[in-house]
């Protein structure tokens, strides 16, 4: 009798499986829109067969910010045809000595370029710069390189407040779709008083607060009257932290979210309670088909391909002590639009704005655009170099002439790479702060 | 009679061994990793399709490559070396510590913090004497909080010296928070407070303290008075009561002893090796030392052997990630650790039990009673 029951419960069980998976394989159909590309030139270079690389990373592949820069390293190791014995890895190597070591190791193996990716390792590869002068070390996301003065030691960012910028506009063009088209959100129709944003941060540190400041910007300039919550999870990845903030901001009247910290969490969130949600990192259209719009990233593979190229001896780029490479470089990507969520026009509002962007003409942090404390920004002092006194000591509001107007702009990632708008500006608030 | 069908002789049972001479454990040993090494292999040719070799060769690289890689085993040997002792008179007393990893961070935090206060206005030598004694203290206090009340309330240990592993955690957070004003939570390297590098071998001098530590908590724990009331009190505390021990105080004194090495780890760890104060300083080796530490049989000796190995697979790992970026994760080399790992410790069973096999006549018996 037992046997029987047992025999029978497995047999429901297999069945259940069956049209469980039957389910899951039967997916919406899932359509994609790519935004035209912006021609960049890029030549190849011959890499000699005896040139070595390194890259060392703080976690591996399941990070989906390490797993960024090992795609970009694998993608410029196919580029310059480099075999697999020239490029050598280090995973899961700490912000501490265990760094000087890795960059040791891979001098000791012939590296001729060290590169690392996480903000704790920059004082041991300025460590490993100063003790092996034949070697380049390069940093992503460092602030230190500009000041050090070190010839072989080199930091690195992206002009990744661009790429959300222009995600931005694809989340207010959504709203004013949503708003034209009085959707319900959560049980409440959008309309442009309650238009609003939930934005889900990891920390209240520069980098995150100039990326959703530049989205809030992007998503302001086609729908003005739109407002933005930011709630900060105190963590880089923690998928359960991240859905609950997304979660609290739904229910706090948020009809869009947006995040900067790299779980699935918010997205997945916005995936439950059908809630339109731009990403970051890369595409979740997969996991998400009714609510992903758009996401954008950091490409690394452009600058460790020129850096590579220069390394390996080629003249056509310049090493640069300190850099945030720019979207027209191909260093920020926005990943194809979800033709099932986006609002109409928005591949046309996109490109436009991009084109003005590279052209000059569009300034993202335009003080036009924004209020600080109801005031427009005339002046700010930003601590960019990292002298012991940390005090704001640079000012970074700069002006700039287009089509015979004076634009008057905080420059971002000019001063020093790594981002240092870290200022609180109107219709945006903080629900809470992390450091 | 209808009950005699049922009972029947197992097909092995198992019994406890008479001690084996000890060239007979170290041929279970040998034959255990031979073993795991056959079984590694056959999952590395099934699942990966490559030369099992080839990726032992990596392990061994991984470890002993160059001279700078084989001086990084032997300080990190030496690290969850010092930790496993320390962790050591408390586990032979059966008082289950499991918050060294928190006693090693309270000495990292003590030591950066006489670093970043005092550093730049003490000669360098007072202030590695000043650092010194902190990270003891630091160490000492974190272990002798729940010792304290495991000695007057008997609480429970465990849960205790795990919630002080948070804290401490959380305490380098909040002081690097504090120290940090840029508010990125990185220190970066400290400029004084360095020990002085024996030659030009930055490994060696922290390999030779721990080495010395090694003797001298064998000594300690053989020899000594107080090493036979740890074991008496491992024993049974009823016992240890019966003649004449104090075990409150044993208790007391030992973890005192036991956080003390903890917090000189924590002092090694910042002022001889990384210079620098993170929330991960200790990397849950305060964790993997209790692992080295039973492995040994609570043997300081063995200890250096056990601990070896465990560094040994855990660069191997690393090495094996690094070398086959294309072909598998860290997690196969994982997966290779974890399989030697499991033979290493599950030989011990065959150590100290024997299985014997049912015989065929009582088989035979049996069946003729069923007829």
């Amino acid at each position: 009798m037992k046997k029987l029951l047992t025999l029978l419960l497995t047999a429901t069980l297999a069945v259940a499986c069956c049209f469980g998976f039957t389910a899951c394989g039967e997916t919406a159909d899932i359509k994609t829109v790519d935004i035209p590309e912006y021609d960049y030139m890029y030549s190849d270079v011959e890499v000699p067969s005896d040139y070595k690389v390194g890259f060392i990373f703080l976690h591996d592949e399941k990070s989906t910010y390490d797993l960024n820069f090992l795609e970009a390293a694998k993608e410029a190791k196919l580029a310059l045809g480099l075999s697999d014995s020239q490029v050598i890895y280090k995973f899961n190597i700490e912000e501490g000595q265990a760094c000087y070591d890795a960059a040791k190791d891979l001098v000791d193996q012939g590296c001729k370029a060290v590169f690392a990716d996480s903000f704790g390792h920059e004082s041991f590869m300025l460590k490993a710069a100063k003790d092996f002068p034949a070697v380049n070390f390069f940093h992503a996301t460092g602030t230190t390189a500009h000041t050090e003065n070190v010839s072989n030691f080199h930091n690195a960012f992206a002009d990744i407040y661009q790429g959300r910028y222009l995600a931005g506009i694809a989340a207010g063009m959504k709203l004013n779709e949503m708003i034209k088209n009085k959707t319900k959100i959560n049980g409440t129709v959008v309309t442009a008083e309650n238009a609003l944003i939930g934005y889900v941060g990891a920390y209240t540190y520069a980098e995150v607060i100039s990326g959703y400041t530049s989205f809030y910007l992007g998503a302001k300039s086609v729908c003005p009257t739109v407002k933005m919550k930011v709630q900060f999870t105190g963590s880089w990845y923690d998928e359960v932290a991240e859905k609950a903030a997304a979660e609290a901001l739904i229910s706090k009247g948020c009809n869009l979210i947006s995040q900067h910290a790299d779980s699935m969490g918010a997205p997945s969130a916005c995936e439950a309670k059908g809630v339109p949600n731009v990403s970051y990192n890369g595409s979740t259209i997969s996991k998400c088909p009714n609510t992903f719009i758009i996401s954008s990233r950091i490409d690394w593979s452009v600058y460790f391909k020129a850096m590579i190229a220069s390394t390996a001896g080629s003249e056509e780029f310049e090493i640069p002590t300190d850099v945030s490479v720019p979207m027209q470089a191909g260093a920020v990507k926005l990943t194809a639009l979800n033709a099932n969520v986006m609002a109409e026009g928005t591949v046309e509002a996109i490109y436009q704005a991009r084109n003005k962007m590279f052209n000059g003409e569009l300034f993202v942090f335009d003080c036009a655009n924004f209020t600080v404390n109801g005031e427009h920004l005339t002046s700010y002092k930003a601590d960019v170099d990292t002298d012991p006194n940390f005090e704001k000591d640079t000012d970074v509001i700069k002006t700039a002439t287009v089509n015979g107007q004076t634009i008057t702009y905080f420059a971002e990632s000019v001063f020093r790479s790594a981002p240092y708008f870290d200022i609180q500006i109107d219709g945006v608030e903080l629900l809470n702060s992390k450091f | 009679m209808t009950n005699e069908k049922t009972v029947r002789e197992p097909l092995f049972h198992i019994s406890k061994r008479d001690t084996l001479p000890w060239w007979k454990c170290w041929l279970i040993r040998i034959a255990a990793v031979f073993a795991a090494l056959v079984l590694s292999s056959l999952l590395i040719i099934v699942l990966v399709k490559k030369n099992p070799v080839e990726l032992y060769a990596s392990i061994f690289n991984g470890n002993f490559g160059s001279g700078t890689k084989t001086w990084l085993t032997f300080q990190d040997t030496a690290i969850l070396l010092c930790i496993a002792l320390a962790v050591t008179p408390a586990f032979k007393m059966k008082f289950w510590n499991i918050g060294a990893e928190g006693q090693v961070l309270a000495g990292c935090l003590a030591s950066a913090a006489c670093v970043f206060y005092i550093g730049s206005s003490v000669p360098n030598w007072l202030l590695l004497v000043i650092m010194t004694v902190c990270a003891i203290l630091a160490g000492a206090i974190w272990a002798v909080i729940p010792a304290v009340f495991k000695a007057i309330f008997n609480t429970n240990e465990t849960l205790f010296t795990l919630m002080m592993n948070y804290i401490a955690t959380f305490l380098i957070a909040f002081f690097l928070n504090k120290w940090v004003k840029s508010g990125s939570g990185t220190l970066g390297i400290l400029e004084d407070g360095h020990f002085p590098v024996i030659g030009d071998n930055p490994s060696l001098l922290t390999v030779l303290i721990v080495l010395f530590f090694a003797a001298a908590m064998f000594v300690y724990l053989k020899f000594s008075k107080h090493g036979y009331e740890i074991a008496v009190v491992g024993e049974s505390v009823n016992t240890a009561k019966y003649a004449g021990i104090n075990v409150k105080k044993v208790i007391i004194r030992t973890l005192i002893l036991s956080g003390a090495l903890c917090g000189i780890t924590g002092l090694l760890l910042v002022g001889a090796i990384n210079h620098t104060l993170t929330t991960s300083l200790a990397g849950g080796r305060g964790f993997t030392a209790i692992m080295v530490s039973w492995l040994a049989k609570f043997n300081p000796l063995y200890m250096i052997l056990t601990a070896f190995i465990v560094v040994f697979f855990q660069k191997g790992a690393n090495q094996l990630a690094s070398d086959f970026p294309t072909l598998m994760t860290k997690d196969f080399g994982d997966i290779i650790v974890g399989i030697i790992f499991l033979f290493i410790i599950g030989c011990e069973f065959f150590i100290g039990y024997a299985i014997k096999f049912r015989k065929r006549e009582k088989k035979e018996k049996t069946a003729e009673v069923t007829e």
